[in-house]
């Protein structure tokens, strides 16, 4: 009986210094959540859970290797006993009984995390490789909805995110943010965060999706309300004018589509090949032939990435689903890039 | 043969690897037009014949060397011959890597079949079929010629699997030591992008490394457990062989037509989907996506036909007086794991043929643009890999219970508890698999009972490591080598464990889903269920099968080099993924600051790999250089050490009756087996 109470009090010992522990090393990243706060609530309780049962099994398995070692000299064998029903039973009913208590915690803790404000933001999301695209609500006077490759928020405000994606399955996920959600082609997926710090944080693809897909990282900010409204009036200027301007147009459009994750405008290496001095270029194609880089080679290339690859590359690049005019910016763009 | 065997093997794989990279250039060069030296089709040429030529030089032409020829040709027959219809279709005959994507896998399907008609594990059948007799046995080459054809013996047979899963656990560790290296810190050093290697860059070589370390290992683990499994279930239930012994050979051998598949993923381009091969990602990867799917079929197959032979054996060949709740305790959890084997894999092999399929014949299974649902993929695929981990961990966590009495001198605590515990894990376990789609986008309130049922695979592991501690408790405990990784396997499978609820909280698991925890998380079950285990049964049967034991002194070095070394790399590899570090990322953001902990994760490895370089040294030496050991070296109960090693070729000359409990140590005068007296009842 002495030895029961020695272990139990070195199992809840033990237990204490594993919790203070995996406290001290603060493992989770910041909160910048409210959502965060209910997910780091469970992750406390988890804490708990696993030092408990590492102390509870732990504790009496060395003591046994120590006290219960076969001495040097020694003989003969361990004492009979073969079972004990009574034991077996215990320890299969707490078991039972925790897991329906963590069952009622880990549901009330899900509804926690998705309970939905009706009078949240929503934008949509696209990933497609390898980059995130964003769409804000219409601006009320002008009617010009803003698109984005970096994510704005206003702090306390909850967003819904209404994903998909245009080709392969993505992740949506903020470590900051806790919370992480596939973008499935064909469909759309939801998830809902409500800010609760200000600051840049970076939103990480989290479901492998090809080559670059180490890369597909955008900034996301959350800002003051009134930072935030400065930042969409001014993307709602940056629209007005690049209707007019199809090099800025085209500048804006890249920015948004997240092309230069494949296309530099340096000359460095890529997935695709630079656009940089790639107007009016010869390029050669990966069936031996060339060809002069000039308005109607590129307008095929973004229309049908397919029909002309140019040596040495092999990923694919996905269509876009770009208007004639856009196209027409981007040549512009890129004629630019010398 | 006049020279040492080992060489010739060695002259012959650089030589014929040479001659199979040239042939492949120059084919190359001659549709291509172009030199590719570092191109796929050279390497795929040099790969096939380097290593039909390493076994020709070791073993001459006949046995594996006989079937890898025939693999070759019937690759190349069977992608000609689609190449020459799709040339009289009028449709593009050759492609990047020469053949056409249907060429490859058609070839690739031909090739494997090929392989078991030339190793000769069919030739009876087809005897039969002719209506010619053969003999119940074949007699065995001597010495270590056996295990390189076609043996019926369940011990050969058992070794066979062992050594290729050894063989397979270096490469996967290999491709894991290769992009730790360019994980040991941010940015790109070796992997860039202007890397070009088998027509993959930097970055899309370490997506095919990464992934196919992950079926590599799965292959090998689960050859691992048919390993054990073979050569310790007839045995120890006293069977002179397995219930089906052309099936058992069959089962084994294919999987080396499935290896080489998998290798040749490797240079046909690769592949960038993890080993989970999610669509629409797969359908659009490289032909070697396709011969990745392949391979995996063929292992698929392997897997299902050794669990039910299993099974069968278990079922109808046990001792007399063998009841159930007298068999030994590893062949209840080996019955629990076939179960599953038997029951599950085809779910896999089916998910990865419709992606096949998707691609071969545009049928859009997957694809939304067509009606398909990339989901169903994911729930079709969990439905087999989920229970597949207890498929690995249930024949380790079953030497843990059959070791754990006979070093601890004290009998199992709760026997049949411990027994039922394997079922109940097998059976809640295959009630959880979508557990792993928490994010996926399927309904939002499946989540929630996929919750429950993944909390309560608790319940019976938890009476496991309660028996397990009781069963220490009181004892005598001794620690020789197989004892140490024992307790190694509980602490690490521990850790395994607890790492397991957190991830079940639907919420938390949002967070921790795809991230470096459950990398460590996984890897502690793995290493706990499996590996560990597997090393404790090597250096425990090990003097059964030679009649020599491994060298003790270097078995304590293996395990105190490899367990703290793996402990701190799955620490780390949890506590980085906590702060934010994805899977499956060639590069991370340095301003995530994972640097410093990523170079120690890059030292751990390569410990590790130095533990089992040594371990592996240890057991080759030691089969002709180790302490002769011929009794009972670890004075145990169970009835294959009361006959002397090595273990003669149909196990007992004279059958055994049970008469007793198995692990009743510490009871005076008790038995768990009798031989019949006076060799009465003779086999033969």
């Amino acid at each position: 009986m002495r030895k029961i109470v020695a272990l139990s009090v070195a199992v809840l010992l033990v237990t204490w210094l594993l919790i203070v522990g995996l406290d001290a090393a603060h493992v989770m990243p910041v909160e910048a959540s409210t959502q965060a706060v209910s997910v780091d609530w469970m992750w406390k309780l988890m804490e708990i859970v696993m030092s408990f049962l590492t102390a509870l099994i732990l504790v009496p398995m060395f003591y046994s290797l120590v006290v219960f070692r076969r001495r040097k000299g020694e003989t003969g064998e361990g004492v009979h006993v073969d079972g004990n029903t009574k034991l077996e039973l215990i320890w299969t009913a707490i078991p039972l009984v925790a897991v329906v208590v963590f069952a009622i915690l880990g549901g009330g803790n899900l509804a926690d995390v998705l309970r939905q404000d009706p009078n949240a933001m929503v934008v949509k999301v696209t990933g497609h490789q390898w980059s995130w695209k964003f769409e804000y609500p219409a601006d009320p006077e002008t009617g010009l909805t803003v698109v984005s490759d970096e994510l704005h928020l206003p702090v306390g405000q909850q967003v819904l995110l209404l994903m998909t994606s245009s080709d392969v399955i993505h992740s949506f996920w903020v470590p900051e943010f806790r919370l992480k959600q596939d973008l499935v082609p064909g469909r759309f997926t939801k998830l809902t965060i409500t800010p609760s710090e200000v600051g840049n944080y970076a939103v990480r693809c989290a479901e492998l999706c090809g080559t670059s897909h180490a890369y597909m990282e955008n900034p996301v900010v959350v800002s003051t309300r009134d930072d935030y409204s400065a930042w969409l009036s001014s993307k709602i200027q940056e629209a007005k004018v690049a209707a007019t301007d199809p090099v800025g147009f085209g500048e804006i459009l890249v920015k948004q589509n997240g092309c230069v994750a494949c296309h530099s405008i340096t000359g460095a290496a890529g997935i695709g090949p630079t656009w940089l001095n790639l107007f009016g270029a010869t390029v050669k194609l990966s069936d031996g032939t060339t060809v002069t880089a000039d308005q109607a080679y590129l307008t095929e290339s973004i229309k049908d990435p397919q029909a002309k690859i140019v040596a040495s590359f092999t990923t694919q690049m996905p269509t876009y689903g770009f208007t004639d005019d856009q196209i027409a910016a981007l040549v512009a763009y890129i004629e630019t890039l010398k | 043969m006049k020279h040492n065997p080992l060489r010739n093997a060695f002259v012959f794989l650089l030589a014929f690897g040479a001659v199979g990279y040239g042939a492949g250039l120059g084919i190359d060069r001659f549709v291509t037009g172009d030199f590719h030296f570092s191109g796929a089709v050279a390497a795929a040429f040099a790969l096939l014949f380097s290593v039909a030529a390493f076994f020709f030089g070791l073993y001459g032409y006949r046995g594996v060397t006989r079937g890898l020829t025939f693999q070759v040709v019937g690759m190349f027959a069977g992608a000609l011959f689609v190449t020459l219809i799709r040339t009289l279709m009028g449709l593009k005959a050759f492609d990047a890597f020469l053949f056409s994507e249907p060429a490859w896998v058609f070839g690739g399907l031909v090739g494997a079949i090929a392989f078991l008609f030339g190793v000769g594990v069919v030739s009876d059948w087809m005897k039969w079929a002719r209506g010619i007799d053969t003999p119940e046995h074949h007699e065995d080459e001597p010495g270590w010629r056996k295990f390189f054809g076609v043996s019926l013996d369940h011990k050969v047979i058992g070794i066979q699997y062992t050594v290729t899963a050894l063989f397979l656990i270096s490469v996967g560790g290999l491709f894991a030591l290769i992009f730790r290296t360019e994980l040991a810190e941010s940015q790109l050093q070796f992997l860039t992008e202007n890397l070009r290697l088998f027509d993959q860059s930097g970055p899309q070589l370490y997506n095919t490394l990464m992934s196919l370390h992950g079926m590599i290992m799965i292959v090998s683990i689960l050859l691992g457990i048919a390993g054990i499994m073979n050569y310790a279930v007839p045995m120890l239930i006293g069977a002179r062989d397995m219930a089906f012994p052309r099936l058992n050979a069959f089962a084994y051998w294919l999987s080396v037509p499935a290896i080489m598949l998998l290798l040749m993923s490797l240079v046909l381009g690769g592949f960038d989907t993890g080993w989970t091969g999610y669509p629409p990602l797969s359908a659009r990867a490289p032909v070697g996506m396709q011969m990745f799917f392949l391979g995996v079929f063929v292992a698929g197959w392997s897997s299902i036909l050794g669990g039910l032979n299993v099974i069968a054996t278990t079922l109808r060949m046990r001792a007399k007086g063998m009841s159930p709740f007298r068999l030994p305790i590893l062949v209840w959890s080996a019955l629990a794991a076939s179960i599953i084997q038997l029951t599950a894999t085809q779910l896999i092999g089916l998910s990865f043929q419709l992606v096949m399929f998707q691609r071969l014949f545009d049928m859009g299974f997957f694809d939304p643009a067509k009606g398909g649902n990339p989901v169903l993929f994911q729930h079709l695929f969990w439905f087999y890999s989920h229970p597949v981990v207890y498929v690995f961990v249930l024949p380790g966590l079953g030497v843990i219970s059959e070791l754990l009495p006979v070093f601890a001198r004290k009998p199992l605590f709760g026997y049949r508890w411990v027994a039922l515990s394997s079922l109940g894990i097998a059976t809640v376990g295959s009630i959880v698999w979508a557990h792993h789609m928490f994010a996926s986008g399927m309904n939002e309130y499946l989540r929630v009972p996929f919750m429950y049922s993944t909390m309560l695979v608790a319940v019976p592991t938890g009476v496991k490591f309660f028996s397990w501690v009781a069963t220490l408790w009181g004892g005598k405990i001794e620690t020789p080598t197989p004892m140490l990784f024992v307790l190694g396997s509980i602490v690490v499978f521990l850790f395994g464990g607890v790492t397991g609820p957190p991830n079940a909280m639907v919420a938390l698991n949002l967070h921790l889903h795809d991230t470096y925890w459950v990398v460590g998380h996984f890897h502690d079950t793995i290493f706990g269920g499996f590996v560990f285990p597997f090393f404790a049964a090597l250096y425990y049967w090990f003097p059964k099968a030679t009649g020599r034991r491994m060298n003790e002194f270097w078995g304590k070095v293996h395990f105190w080099l490899m367990t703290p070394s793996f402990l701190v790399l799955t620490f780390g590899m949890m506590f980085i993924g906590l702060r934010g570090m994805r899977r499956r990322i060639v590069d991370y953001d340095p301003a995530q600051g994972f640097d410093h902990a990523q170079l120690i994760l890059t030292i751990c490895a390569f410990l590790i790999a130095i533990s089992i370089l040594i371990f592996l040294i240890n057991f080759f030496r030691s089969i002709k250089h180790g302490e002769v050991a011929t009794g009972n070296v670890w004075k145990s109960r169970s009835p294959e050490w009361q006959v002397p090693s090595p273990m003669p070729a149909h196990n007992y000359d004279v059958p055994f009756e049970v008469v007793g409990e198995p692990y009743d140590y510490g009871l005076a005068g008790s038995k768990y087996i009798e031989f019949a007296a006076d060799g009465a009842g003779k086999k033969h």
